[in-house]
């Protein structure tokens, strides 16, 4: 039997301890993101929901400038928090269109009363077709979309004060 | 009166606030061959706002939408690993749990191959030994 063979157990233990404490000290991005970004948007048309707003369809994005697609839904609480900063976006002369996921025409109206209204269109997506469709997986992400319907970023999660200015960059880059 | 308008009031505010999933999320397909085929194809895709559950374990919202899309287009007559594809082009290689053979992922493939001529190599040099 080999001499060196003896420390191999411990070697082994040693490498499966690194591995797990890197694991702790670096945990893996679990963020699901979609793929569709740099593709195009996918063609869909939407019924409005919200009172005096128009309903959205994919060729909405087709008009020549970048827009912001907002996936969001009454009943959602990080969609209140990122309320104040598409507000901001939109002061900021950002256009931006909205997907309300699961709602009622009474819940979006009195979401947008109440968290104010940053939204030109908002669409209708009663089973999360056109969310399936867009590789979203969740309540609020942000899509910058350009003049041409193509996907170039896309935010996941409620938009943060820190996170305009990474938006207002992304749609510079768009145009 | 009082008391029935809360009774009525108990059994109306648990359904109104249950959000309204497609009949196909719960309802299994009419013809059995393509329930077979849905149900193997739903077990095999990711719910993605629970990581390690398959939509065919899943109660979210989001898996539910999910197998009614399984279910309506494989009874549309669409093929199971088409709808794969379709998830796969929004989600990535994340949605689904067969994974493919690339760069990526040959080490996953590998290993087992590896790790069993390590065994038999092993089980050779101890037998020998005897």
């Amino acid at each position: 039997m080999k001499r060196w063979l003896v420390w191999l157990p411990l070697c082994a233990f040693g490498v499966i301890v690194a591995v797990i404490a890197w694991g702790l000290w670096q945990p893996a991005d679990r963020t699901v993101r979609s793929a569709l970004v740099g593709r195009p948007l996918p063609d869909f048309v939407l019924p409005a929901i919200a009172p005096g707003k128009p309903g959205l369809a994919s060729a909405d994005f087709r008009q020549g400038s970048p827009r912001l697609l907002n996936v969001f839904a009454s009943w959602c609480v990080p969609c209140v928090a990122e309320a104040p900063q598409l507000l901001t976006l939109k002061a900021a002369g950002v256009p931006i269109d909205a997907i309300a996921i699961k709602d009622t025409p009474g819940d979006v109206s009195a979401f947008l009363r109440r968290n104010g209204d940053p939204y030109a269109r908002v669409g209708a997506d009663a089973h999360s077709r056109v969310q399936l469709a867009l590789g979203s997986s969740g309540v609020p992400e942000t899509f910058v979309v350009d003049g041409k319907g193509v996907i170039r970023a896309q935010h996941v999660g409620d938009i943060r004060a820190e996170d305009v200015p990474d938006l207002l960059q992304a749609l510079a880059d768009a145009k | 009166m009082r008391a029935l308008a809360i009774v009525a009031l108990l059994l109306a505010a648990p359904l109104a606030a249950q959000t309204a999933l497609p009949r196909l999320a719960y309802t299994q397909l009419r013809d059995p061959d393509q329930e077979r085929q849905a149900r193997a194809l739903m077990e095999t895709l990711r719910c993605v706002v629970c990581q390690g559950q398959s939509i065919a374990d899943s109660d979210a919202d989001m898996a539910g939408e999910m197998r009614a899309l399984v279910r309506q287009r494989i009874a549309r007559g669409e093929a199971p690993e088409a709808v794969r594809t379709w998830l796969i082009a929004r989600y990535g290689d994340y949605v689904s749990y067969a994974p493919p053979l690339r760069a990526a992922t040959l080490p996953l493939w590998l290993a087992p191959l590896v790790l069993l001529a390590l065994g038999v190599w092993l089980a050779r040099a101890t037998f020998r030994r005897r």
